[in-house]
């Protein structure tokens, strides 16, 4: 049934697609300053801390597991950028440090996940707490602003006249690795098997805690690069930077058409519902819309998010339901 | 459906000529069948018959498309299962699912026990009531024992007793004894006669045609929704049976070839899990089939875990070919040659979700990849190649496995781990839950796949299967290994006397 068009049609991920282009065709026809270049690169930069946080988001919710840690972990690393270079070491020095302490974050979760068992959702609740906390007492309440100019050029810069951060061609590239490592390798394929069914993934001889080893870590070493980026992007290294981000990469992630349940899911729908809520986003900020009222409208999307697919899942099964009315059976 | 019609007894539950479809499938054409007070009536099929619906159809969860229900010989339409309990009607399923922080009594009694003053639960008299209840079915299960740790044959009691207390007349059991040992069986079929004697109708739906033999006396059989026979057991053999079930001459249900053991390929010496099994040893050699019997708890299927990897052991080796397999590493264990094909096979051995050529393609995540990405092409044949030589039934390869029937689902499990080409296979409950004509091909699978030298270790509680299939008979009790049985010493007692405990390692 998932071959047939009909069933492709109302497919969620297709859906949130289709919605991304309605919503910026509605919006370049009556958001004033929606559609000119300069906005348009904004809206891509601003999206940016979230699409590269989904990227291993998407892996992570596919194999049934969830990382809520990523903000705080981008925040820790910010921090620790601002930190080291008022120490006065050089960024060259400080970005693979921040990078390493990404790398044991999301160790450390993942340790906490596959050695002692315990739920991803109430571990990473922790240590969303905890590395915000060493954040602060790192850096205090100071705001370090002094990075090389030619860095914050590049992570707020835009490539000539165009729309096109320069930031958004390695996202492009990561992306790309991302979509290959999910559809196309079996490592992916073992993530959509244990999100689905861990034990019999197990029985299938797929090392299931080594695969989500590397998914938290992958995680924390993401969420790390996006703190630099942040950092950068706005020229501001704060223990607050990226605070609450997680819901809006949570968001965008269900919102996509990843099942909350694991084992289902297409990237390029994670992405799309990303640009979807990147879009959403501009649109209000030009409207001059609450910052406060922005997080309730995105508190409405996850919960949206959530109901979407499985309204969407059930119509096709519905359908499918009809057209072959598959026997009951005799077990 | 001439039986006993002018006089005697009224059927007290009967279907006449009904049909059910569910869209374009018809389920039910036509089926007509009576229940007698005093009687029980088997009902047979293979998977796909229409025997769920049916059952259904009785307990009120379908509505026919046409046809009539006949309660006490009067026409009536059941709108739920609801109206189906209060006209008498009790279906026991397999697997019960009782409230596992109640009491046996409490669970009984859920949602009308006994009151005294003020609206107070009556615990002296939801007890006593429930003690009776157990007197009445001739089983001894405290009323007050939580119903967590009930094994699921006590736990079948205990729906027994609810729908008595319901005053059902007519008890459906679907499948009761696919997960019991052979002495919980004995009891059950003790308490099936005690309710017989006691004037219920009990419908009886067992894959195992030994045990219709063994209590039923009208044997109803439906072949593609269709009714093709219903008569009374007496003077019938198992052939005939399975003939009615199948529509043809069954080639033997235990095709055992003979053939000449070749070295060992599977070594376990000494294992030991600490509270589970311990001290386990023997060896399985090429071209061997061994059966792994037991009673359910023995510690079987935590053998064949153990040695797969997927629980580690706290002592002891196992050797494949010759080469030590890692303790905990299944991964390893698939190298090696190594494949277990698990009991529960919706749980363990499938992702439900997925499609048919992704399920077998699981197992070949290293081997049907080129250049570390994953190849399509390769993964499809793969999974193809074994579907076809497995003759597993679906409508297209990428149709999820949860549309097939249970002896196509277990027929993929088996394709997923011949696939890897196992120099060593462990079946647990090879063929639990499917039908006779599907048991007849894997266990023709299991001996073609000795013949050509693949070792086999065969976990079942099926006895004669395993007198069917095994070259050799091992046996557990409590956690250890008490009996090795030569096939030609091996026999009910003597298999039967080990698993208890009775003889003598």
């Amino acid at each position: 049934m998932a071959d047939s068009a009909l069933a492709r049609a109302v497919r969620w991920d297709t859906v949130v697609g289709a919605l991304l282009i309605v919503v910026l065709l509605l919006s370049f026809g009556t958001v004033d300053g929606f559609g000119n270049a300069l906005n348009l690169s904004f809206l891509i930069g601003n999206t940016l801390p979230i699409a590269l946080i989904a990227l291993p988001m998407t892996l992570l919710v596919v194999s049934g597991e969830i990382d809520l840690s990523v903000a705080s972990t981008a925040g820790l690393s910010g921090a620790v950028m601002g930190a080291l270079w008022n120490e006065g070491m050089t960024i060259e020095t400080i970005i693979p440090i921040c990078l390493l302490l990404g790398v044991v974050c999301g160790l450390i979760n993942g340790l906490l996940v596959t050695r002692l068992g315990l739920p991803s959702l109430a571990v990473t609740i922790g240590t969303l707490a905890a590395y915000r906390g060493i954040a602060q007492i790192v850096l205090g309440s100071d705001a370090v602003t002094d990075f090389p100019t030619q860095y914050l050029d590049f992570a707020s810069g835009r490539i000539g006249d165009t729309f096109i951060p320069y930031a958004f061609l390695p996202f492009l590239v990561l992306l790309a690795i991302a979509v290959v490592a999910l559809h196309a390798t079996p490592f992916g394929r073992s993530l959509f098997a244990i999100g689905a069914n861990e034990e019999a993934a197990r029985f299938a001889g797929i090392r299931v805690k080594r695969q989500k080893l590397i998914l938290f870590t992958l995680t924390g070493l993401m969420a790390s690069l996006t703190g630099i980026f942040w950092a950068l992007h706005y020229a501001s290294a704060r223990y607050d930077n990226a605070t609450g981000l997680e819901l809006s990469v949570v968001a965008a992630v269900l919102l996509g058409g990843i099942d909350f349940d694991g084992g289902k899911g297409t990237l390029g729908g994670a992405i799309a519902g990303v640009f979807l809520l990147g879009a959403l986003q501009n649109v209000m900020s030009l409207q001059d819309v609450s910052a406060q009222s922005q997080i309730v409208v995105t508190g409405v999307l996850l919960v949206l998010s959530v109901l979407g697919p499985r309204v969407a899942r059930q119509i096709s099964v519905a359908r499918a339901g009809r057209r072959a009315a598959s026997a009951p059976t005799t077990s | 459906m001439t039986h006993r019609s002018d006089a005697g007894p009224a059927p007290v539950l009967a279907l006449k000529d009904i049909s059910k479809s569910f869209g374009a499938v018809r389920a039910l054409r036509d089926v007509s069948l009576e229940l007698f007070p005093g009687e029980v009536h088997a009902l047979a099929g293979e998977n796909g018959a229409g025997k769920s619906t049916l059952i259904k159809t009785l307990a009120g969860v379908h509505r026919p498309d046409a046809g009539q229900v006949l309660l006490d010989g009067e026409p009536t339409v059941f709108h739920g299962p609801a109206d189906a309990r209060d006209a008498g009607i009790a279906v026991i399923y397999q697997e019960p699912t009782l409230f596992p922080d109640l009491s046996i009594a409490e669970n009984i009694f859920m949602g009308r026990q006994p009151r005294r003053a003020l609206g107070r639960i009556d615990h002296k008299a939801t007890h006593a009531s429930t003690l009776a209840l157990m007197k009445r079915l001739g089983v001894e299960l405290d009323p007050d024992r939580p119903a967590r740790g009930l094994s699921i044959a006590d736990q079948q009691i205990v729906e027994i007793a609810k729908a008595l207390s319901f005053d059902a007349r007519v008890l459906i059991m679907d499948e009761p004894t696919a997960a019991l040992t052979g002495s919980e069986v004995a009891r059950l079929f003790g308490v099936v006669r005690t309710l017989r004697e006691q004037g219920s109708a009990v419908l009886f739906i067992s894959h195992r045609l030994e045990e219709i033999f063994r209590i039923c006396q009208q044997v109803t059989t439906l072949r593609d929704g269709a009714l093709i026979s219903s008569e009374p057991i007496d003077g019938m053999t198992e052939d005939d049976l399975v003939r009615r079930m199948v529509g043809r001459d069954l080639d033997e249900l235990y095709p055992k070839q003979d053939v000449d053991a070749g070295e060992v390929a599977l070594s376990v010496r000494r294992l030991t899990r600490e509270g589970v099994f311990t001290d386990v040893s023997f060896d399985v050699r090429r071209g061997e089939i061994v059966g792994l019997a037991g009673l359910v708890g023995a510690g079987r299927t935590e053998v064949a875990r153990a040695v797969f990897g997927i629980d580690r052991w706290d002592a002891g080796e196992v050797e494949l070919d010759g080469k030590k397999l890692t303790n905990g590493a299944p991964s390893t264990a698939m190298a090696a040659g190594l494949a277990l094909v698990p009991e529960d096979r919706r749980a363990q051995g499938l992702v439900m979700d997925m499609s048919i050529e992704r399920n077998i393609g699981l197992t070949g995540l290293r081997t049907t990849v080129k250049a570390g990405l994953m190849d399509p092409r390769a993964e499809r044949s793969r999974s193809l190649d074994w579907a076809v030589k497995l003759q597993v039934k679906y409508a297209r390869i990428a149709d999820t496995v949860n549309t097939l029937s249970g002896g196509n689902q277990q027929k993929v499990v088996l394709a997923k781990w011949l696939a890897t080409g196992p120099k060593v296979l462990i079946v647990d409950e090879p063929t639990r839950g499917i039908d006779v004509g599907t048991k007849a091909e894997v266990h023709r699978l299991l001996s073609q796949l000795a013949a050509d030298g693949v070792a086999v270790l065969m976990i079942s509680s099926d006895l004669p299967e395993i007198l069917g299939m095994a070259d050799r008979v091992l046996v557990m009790h409590e956690g250890r290994l008490t009996a090795e049985i030569p096939r030609s010493d091996a026999t009910e007692e003597t298999v039967m006397a080990a698993a208890t405990g009775r003889a003598a390692a």
